[in-house]
């Protein structure tokens, strides 16, 4: 039998939670660690509570998917009838998950307002998403993506999270999961498959952006006796999360890749080394691996073809650094986690020694579908240098914050604008941090620019994995630059000089401009501390660790001239160069600002005008925030 | 969670432990140090820290020194060599959670408990975590998380009902384990 006849087969005896036409109601509630902070599990319970009172439990499925990415509308909840398109209900708390079983489900009533459609405040008419060939993979294909946020994007490595039962793996084969990898085992070499990756131009989407194929064509050239395949879901950086995102609603396609991986470089042994801090996707990863270990799908001959492939979970414990390959295979090993200087690269000697290839998640998670579609349609999206689509995790001072997934090669202002809404409460936008901290902040100016690795690069930042957080008129960028580096500073693993030293003295530097200390010699040493830093740390943590601060100094200067010779903070963020006053006119002597002021230096009698006393003040900005008479004044 | 450190005397809990170990080497015969970790896991998740005792019996276990489990325990900030609280809360210091004002939420719940970021509260029922690295929620920050909920958009005039949510439970907790306790002492006794 082949592995394509064993696959038919499973999908055939699959019982999945989720119909593509559905014969009855459905409810689809998005279940994930940023839905669940907004309380979507008290949405299930209370839906679940609901449809038993009103004798509906048996004919209406209430399933659980991952998170369709539209974070600041959470829970989610999307009701599917049969023979109409498909509603999505935004912020379903538990009194309008009631409402939507009573009036939608049992009376047949939609509520329009609750819609997303209606939450959308993107100000443009919604779109008809363009007509696509039944089944076809790539493209949402349900009803409610008309709306501009999905209509928009173009999904591949997100294709089924929000589309399916994540600890199902029979929804993953009903829609087509694991084709991929039988398609490889019956029809391709691995030189095949090696060729597939690389004539994709698929690009590592962990940061450094390395050709894929060309890592698993080397790791294929070696001959050894064990070789490994590691997926590093170790996802560091702060402000992303579409690695967490993709394990939690889809973590049978990382599987699959890397199965399809181990295929391809002739490794019989898989890790998944992922982050302690994501306790639902390590839950949902393990369900899955011993859910396709069941099905013959992970073991020693997967599908039935006699090729042996097993995958084991190593879990992190809170060290960013871990991230960096080898760092991450000395983590597997049971050591501290620290890098050591390559080559040799993990493709010639990584985990004990033996041949292994390392790849992100998002980066996995093409794969299938690259085998499916082939090398050429994947090529086809994107920029020359950069193919295919980036997941960007977009946050902080945007109004639509969310995942979403884009061709290579748009704007920053189709991302922030059209996509992210624009940036909330009518403040004016400043600047957007990508590549985490080993990324950089880029101006205005650079808001047309395409994003891909090499033009990011150009404009002193980084892709990174894609975080991207939106920041406006009340961010410091000098400010911003000392939080990122200490971070790196905390997270340098101590063991060459250039890191360890240099981001602890460019930090110290960032201190003293932060509280009015710098002077303008500081300029020059942050410069040259950056260049050393750059270019003599032995890991990705310290060669980018200055990029924040050289991106800051080079697109906002004039910040740091105003910390240095004015002494002042333009965004008001750095408290020691704020003074809080009282001004006597509008001070009405209401005596607010005196019960909030923590360290009580407010003083004044009742219905008289209020003094602060400076010399006690620590500039926490609380009698700025309580006082309804704008008499506090802040400069 | 309410630790079971009651276990650390516990002969049982130590055997338990032996048996993990021996299931991880065999699992890995040639490479049975990878054990490590997962060991530490296990340890830190059961007493909420990784005690002397355990690095010793570690070390002795997997044939390594101690001073090596030791340096592997102390360089991830997931494993505590003190004793945490009950309850370990992080409030996210992210990018997105930072631009979105974090910080007046960690000084908040930093003045509420009277500790400072990395203390623990003398009633040994709250630790402040101060390397919470981005917890992967940006889109709803800022975020807070105390032990495994995540509590979103968290505002600084919410913390003090956020945190009397965990007192009362662990009230609960503990006064439920004393009457546990009790009545396993009235049975013994009659």
């Amino acid at each position: 039998m082949t592995a394509t006849e064993m696959l038919q087969q499973l999908t055939e005896n699959a019982q999945p939670h989720l119909a593509l036409q559905p014969e009855r109601p459905q409810l689809l509630v998005g279940i994930a660690t940023c839905a669940n902070a907004a309380g979507a599990k008290k949405t299930w319970a209370r839906l679940a509570e609901t449809l038993d009172a009103a004798g509906l439990t048996d004919d209406v499925d209430l399933i659980q998917v991952g998170c369709v990415g539209r974070c600041s509308l959470e829970p989610l909840v999307e009701v599917r009838m049969p023979g109409e398109p498909p509603r999505m209900y935004t912020e379903v708390d538990e009194r309008r998950a009631e409402i939507i079983v009573r009036q939608d489900i049992e009376a047949g009533q939609p509520i329009p307002t609750w819609l997303i459609d209606e939450g959308e405040r993107l100000g443009e008419p919604a779109r008809p998403v363009a007509d696509v060939a039944p089944g076809e993979i790539n493209v949402f294909t349900r009803d409610w993506r008309h709306v501009d946020f999905f209509a928009r994007q173009l999904r591949i490595a997100l294709r089924n999270v929000g589309r399916i039962d994540p600890e199902s793996i029979d929804d993953y084969l009903a829609i087509g999961g694991y084709a991929a990898l039988a398609k490889v085992l019956d029809e391709m070499s691995g030189d095949d498959v090696v060729t597939a990756i690389t004539e994709s131009k698929l690009r590592g989407r962990g940061g450094a952006g390395f050709p894929t194929g060309l890592k698993w064509k080397f790791t294929r050239a070696e001959e050894a006796d064990t070789k490994y395949m590691i997926c590093n879901a170790d996802e560091g950086d702060p402000g992303a999360f579409m690695d967490r995102s993709t394990l939690e609603g889809d973590p049978h396609s990382v599987l699959e890749a890397m199965v399809i991986g181990g295929f391809a470089i002739g490794a019989g042994q898989g890790y998944i080394y992922v982050r302690a801090e994501y306790p639902l996707a390590i839950k949902r990863l393990r369900r899955a691996i011993d859910q396709a270990r069941e099905r013959d799908i992970l073991g020693d001959s997967v599908l039935g073809t006699g090729f042996s492939f097993d995958i084991d979970l190593r879990l992190g414990a809170g060290a960013f650094v871990c991230g960096e390959e080898t760092a991450l295979i000395a983590s597997i090993e049971g050591k501290r986690g620290m890098p050591r200087p390559r080559p040799p690269y993990p493709s010639v000697s990584g985990l004990w020694g033996k041949p292994t290839c390392i790849n992100n998640v998002e980066t996995l998670a093409s794969i299938p579908a690259i085998i499916l579609n082939g090398a050429e349609w994947f090529a086809d999206i994107g920029t020359e240098g950069s193919t295919g689509t980036k997941v960007f995790a977009l946050a902080g001072n945007v109004n639509n914050t969310g995942l979403i997934e884009v061709p290579m090669g748009v704007t920053l202002r189709e991302i922030i604008f059209d996509l992210g809404g624009g940036v909330p409460e009518g403040r004016k936008f400043k600047a957007a941090q990508t590549g985490g901290p080993s990324g950089g902040c880029l101006s205005a100016a650079y808001l047309d620019t395409p994003i891909d690795y090499d033009s990011l690069r150009e404009a002193g930042a980084i892709m990174g994995s894609g975080g991207l957080i939106v920041m406006d008129d009340t961010s410091c960028m000098v400010d911003i630059a000392k939080f990122f580096l200490t971070f790196t500073q905390d997270e340098s693993c101590g063991r060459c000089t250039p890191c360890r030293e240099g981001t602890k003295r460019m930090l110290e530097i960032l201190e003293r401009i932060t509280t009015g200390k710098g002077e303008e010699r500081d300029f020059e040493r942050l410069q040259r501390l950056c260049d050393a830093t750059t270019r003599a740390s032995l890991c990705g943590l310290g060669q980018t660790a200055a990029n924040p601060v050289l991106s800051t100094l080079r697109h906002f200067r004039e910040e740091y001239e105003a910390h240095i010779v004015d002494h002042c903070c333009p965004a008001h963020v750095c408290k020691s160069l704020l003074h809080y006053e009282v001004d006597a006119e509008r001070c009405v002597g209401c005596g607010l600002c005196k019960r909030v002021c923590p360290v009580h230096c407010i003083v004044g009698e009742p219905r008289e005008a209020h003094t602060i006393t400076r010399e006690v003040c620590t500039a926490c900005g609380a009698c700025y925030e309580a006082c309804k008479f704008d008499a506090i004044i802040r400069s | 969670m309410l630790y079971q450190r009651e276990a650390l005397d516990s002969p049982q809990w130590w055997q338990g432990l032996d048996e993990m170990i021996e299931r991880e080497r065999e699992a890995n015969p040639d490479s049975w140090q990878t054990a490590l970790i997962p060991v530490l896991h296990y340890v830190q998740d059961c007493f909420g820290y990784v005690p002397a005792k355990a690095i010793n019996h570690v070390a002795q276990a997997l044939g390594v020194p101690a001073s090596y489990v030791c340096g592997v325990a102390s360089f991830y900030s997931y494993f505590s060599l003190e004793p945490r609280g009950a309850y370990t809360i992080s409030v996210c210091q992210g990018t997105a959670c930072f631009v979105r004002g974090s910080q007046s939420v960690l000084d908040e719940v930093c003045r509420q408990l009277d500790v400072k970021p990395g203390e623990t509260t003398p009633d040994m029922l709250f630790t402040v975590s101060d390397s919470a690295r981005c917890l992967g929620a940006c889109g709803q920050a800022p975020v807070m998380m105390i032990d495994d909920d995540v509590h979103a958009n968290v505002q600084p005039n919410e913390v003090q009902d956020i945190l009397a949510g965990y007192i009362a439970e662990a009230r609960r907790e503990m006064q439920a384990r004393e009457e546990l306790i009790e009545i396993d002492a009235r049975a013994q006794h009659e």
